[in-house]
């Protein structure tokens, strides 16, 4: 199964590459990982997706913790808003145009550049949505992906 | 003031009273400031030497070791170092230089990214990037190597940061956001723990090297007392209460006596106080303690739960917690297990065929003749049959490398313990293989008069591995000899200026070791061991701790 944790840390330079260790030297499997600033300069919101079990979040969990410069670790698999944001350029000739415009105004998404035979599409949203939506943007010839990876925040008046 | 004076009068602030190390290029200008301060400084031989020796001293004494080297390889060396502190969790901060900060990233001569290098194996680390920040580095590193669970931390000091003019302003606390250890243990999860004490038949206390760090063995001998528990140790555990105490049983593990392992596996509850249920420990993790519930107090969430099923997980300092959980039992005798414990004590006692010259009959009279001296050991048969055989009596007093296993640690280590303790014994159970690591140490002791005693048990093979060649590889003794028949030690360490003696035969033994006793030289004794002799009981990797190879196979 798929976990995500949330994890304020320092804003120091070193940070990243220090859980990215951990993370290979315990085995853990990372599916994604971001990293931003929150609504404080010193500290930084990673946001980190696990495959494995649950022993094997527990350990990522405390394991974390453990690093001097990570102030607090929360799994919010549950219980939290996820996004993730994808661009895609996709072959569009002119013939297929208006059509792929259709269907990203289905999915709320955005056409952010033009070219002679091709679109760049800006498309946020869930997992299920964005697999989704690459998925119809397949018959039409993907040139190039790039994900975000995923940001999550944990509902209500509870931090995470 | 100059950066480099104001970290030294920060050393002194700590307390610091030596610094194990070697100088060189990138950090002159901190071994210039030293010159005129009152903390002493020991060059040793080699940077892995001076990090032992940091780490024997955190050991020995409880207090934060310290080591400093230069950039590049001086750096590089002390990884061995670093990383057996980190596995056994020894409070020790090691200073490095580094180039100038214009330089680093450039390739520059004895260039080293050390806190990349270091970042797996300290509990911390620092590259001085700013020199107004460097005060308050020294402050935290201190801080973190000695509270919760001790580790080493590193920090690396760039050469320019260390000529820069600073403002001498020593911070007298430490705020850090994201480390706060948990000392006390929850209160509900201590009383379920003294329900199932109370509640158990047959009670075992595991003890780890974290009850003696937390200065915890008053506590762990009152709460065996009253609850009439035995108590195991680990390796690192070992002296954690008296093992000439008629509760403790010693080791346990892959080469735990007999009576102790198979006393964890009939127990009903498993008090494990600082350990971590290491795999030399256990033995085969599923069948470790099979019908038994386990309580693990330790102060490291991390390792409650990592490795063996745990019914009552209690996080914390171990004196504490043991304090607060004496408040919730009462004395409670427990004959039946008792009597089974010392039936099981007579039946299967740890024993050798004591015919040539055998290493168990060496130890045995270091035991005897120096009952209370610091002891230190290198890796392999000398630290099993030491372990086996050596009964601790004091907490700090038996100092080896368990969790990461360094060879050339023993001897060091005794230098850093005897630095710490000038009028003890310190005596370094060594191999030859081992002791050859880090031999050049002779010269150290020789140069400062570090009386330290070294009996190595010399069978001339790579021992340990031997024996798992002999017993594992149908006796294909592949690349295990080295010879060390052929060397004589005795030599050796009169051409560094110490004294040695070569022991051929029991009967010379007792002799050698009264002599020298009260010699106040550095001293190597080369005892020519009988190369056959195996370390037993041996709980094979993988087996449960009940199946016991045994001498006679």
């Amino acid at each position: 199964m798929r976990y995500t944790i949330s994890a304020l840390v320092e804003n120091k330079p070193g940070v990243l590459a220090r859980v990215a260790s951990l993370f290979r030297r315990r085995g853990f499997n990372i599916d994604s990982l971001t990293v931003g600033r929150t609504e404080k300069d010193e500290i930084s919101r990673m946001t980190i997706v696990v495959d494995g079990d649950e022993r094997v979040v527990e350990q990522v969990t405390k394991q974390l913790n453990k690093l001097i410069d990570v102030i607090k670790v929360s799994d919010i698999t549950d219980n939290a808003v996820e996004r993730e944001l994808c661009l895609i350029k996709v072959h569009a000739p002119p013939e297929k145009r208006s059509e792929i415009v259709e269907l990203a105004n289905i999915f709320r998404a955005r056409i952010v550049d033009v070219a002679r035979d091709s679109f760049i599409i800006e498309v946020t949203g869930d997992e299920d949505k964005i697999e989704a939506f690459i998925d119809l943007m397949r018959q039409y010839g993907i040139k190039e992906l790039a994900r975000s990876g995923k940001v999550a925040m944990v509902r209500g008046a509870k931090k995470g | 003031m100059r950066a480099a004076n104001a970290l030294v009068k920060a050393l002194e602030e700590e307390g610091v009273e030596v610094i194990f190390g070697i100088p060189g290029g990138a950090i002159l200008e901190v071994y210039d400031a030293l010159y005129d301060s009152s903390i002493a400084h020991i060059t040793m031989r080699h940077e892995q030497a001076a990090v032992h020796a940091a780490d024997g001293y955190a050991r020995a004494t409880g207090k934060v070791g310290v080591a400093m080297t230069t950039s590049g390889p001086g750096a590089t060396n002390t990884v061995t170092g670093i990383a057996t502190a980190y596995m056994d969790s020894s409070s020790i901060v090691v200073l490095t230089g580094q180039v100038p900060r214009p330089m680093i990233g450039n390739d520059a001569f004895q260039e080293a990214d050390i806190t990349g290098v270091t970042m797996p194996i300290t509990k911390h680390n620092y590259l001085v990037t700013d020199p107004k920040k460097l005060l308050r580095i020294v402050k935290e590193a201190f801080y973190i190597a000695s509270t919760g669970r001790p580790g080493p931390v590193l920090v690396d000091l760039p050469k320019d940061v260390t000529v820069a003019d600073i403002e001498y302003n020593y911070p007298k606390k430490v705020e850090l956001l994201g480390y706060k250890p948990n000392y006390d243990g929850h209160p509900k999860q201590i009383e379920k723990a003294a329900e199932l004490i109370m509640k158990s038949e047959r009670p075992i206390i595991l003890a780890g090297g974290g009850v003696k760090i937390s200065n915890a063995s008053q506590e762990l001998l009152e709460l065996a007392e009253t609850i009439s528990a035995f108590v195991v140790t680990t390796l690192l555990g070992k002296g954690a209460i008296p093992e000439t105490h008629p509760l403790c049983l010693g080791m346990i593990g892959m080469h735990g006596s007999k009576y102790a392992n198979y006393a964890v596996q009939e127990s009903d509850l498993v008090i494990a106080v600082g350990c971590r249920f290491s795999d030399r420990t256990t033995g085969k993790v599923s069948a470790f303690a099979p019908n038994a519930k386990i309580i693990h107090i330790d102060i490291d969430p991390a390792e409650i739960g990592k490795n063996v099923r745990v019914d009552v997980p209690i996080v914390g300092d171990a004196k504490r917690v043991l304090t607060k959980l004496k408040q919730h039992i009462q004395y409670k005798q427990r004959k039946q297990w008792e009597d089974r414990v010392n039936e099981l004590r007579r039946k299967y006692p740890l024993k050798y065929k004591n015919e040539g010259f055998k290493p168990q009959y060496v130890v045995e009279k270091i035991c005897e003749i120096f009952p209370d001296a610091i002891v230190t050991t290198e890796v392999g048969q000398n630290q099993m049959w030491a372990a086996q055989y050596y009964k601790a009596k004091y907490p700090r007093q038996f100092i080896t490398s368990g969790g990461l296993g360094t060879m050339g640690f023993g001897f060091p280590a005794a230098i850093g313990a005897q630095i710490a303790f000038p009028n003890k014994t310190v005596i370094d159970i060594a191999g030859d293989g081992s002791f050859l690591m880090n031999i050049q140490e002779l010269a150290t002791c020789v140069y400062y008069s570090i009386p330290v005693r070294v009996f190595i048990l010399n069978n001339g093979f790579l021992g340990m591995v031997r024996q798992w060649q002999q017993l594992f590889y149908r006796k294909r003794y592949s690349a295990t000899c080295i010879g060390c028949k052929d060397v004589s030690f005795e030599k050796i360490a009169r051409g560094f200026g110490a004294v040695g003696y070569t022991v051929e035969k029991p009967s010379e033994v007792e002799d050698v070791l009264k002599e020298v006793k009260d010699v106040d030289d550095p001293v190597v004794v080369d005892f020519r061991v009988d190369y056959q002799a195996n370390v037993y009981p041996f709980v094979p990797p993988g087996a449960a701790l009940n199946e016991v190879i045994d001498e006679e196979g």
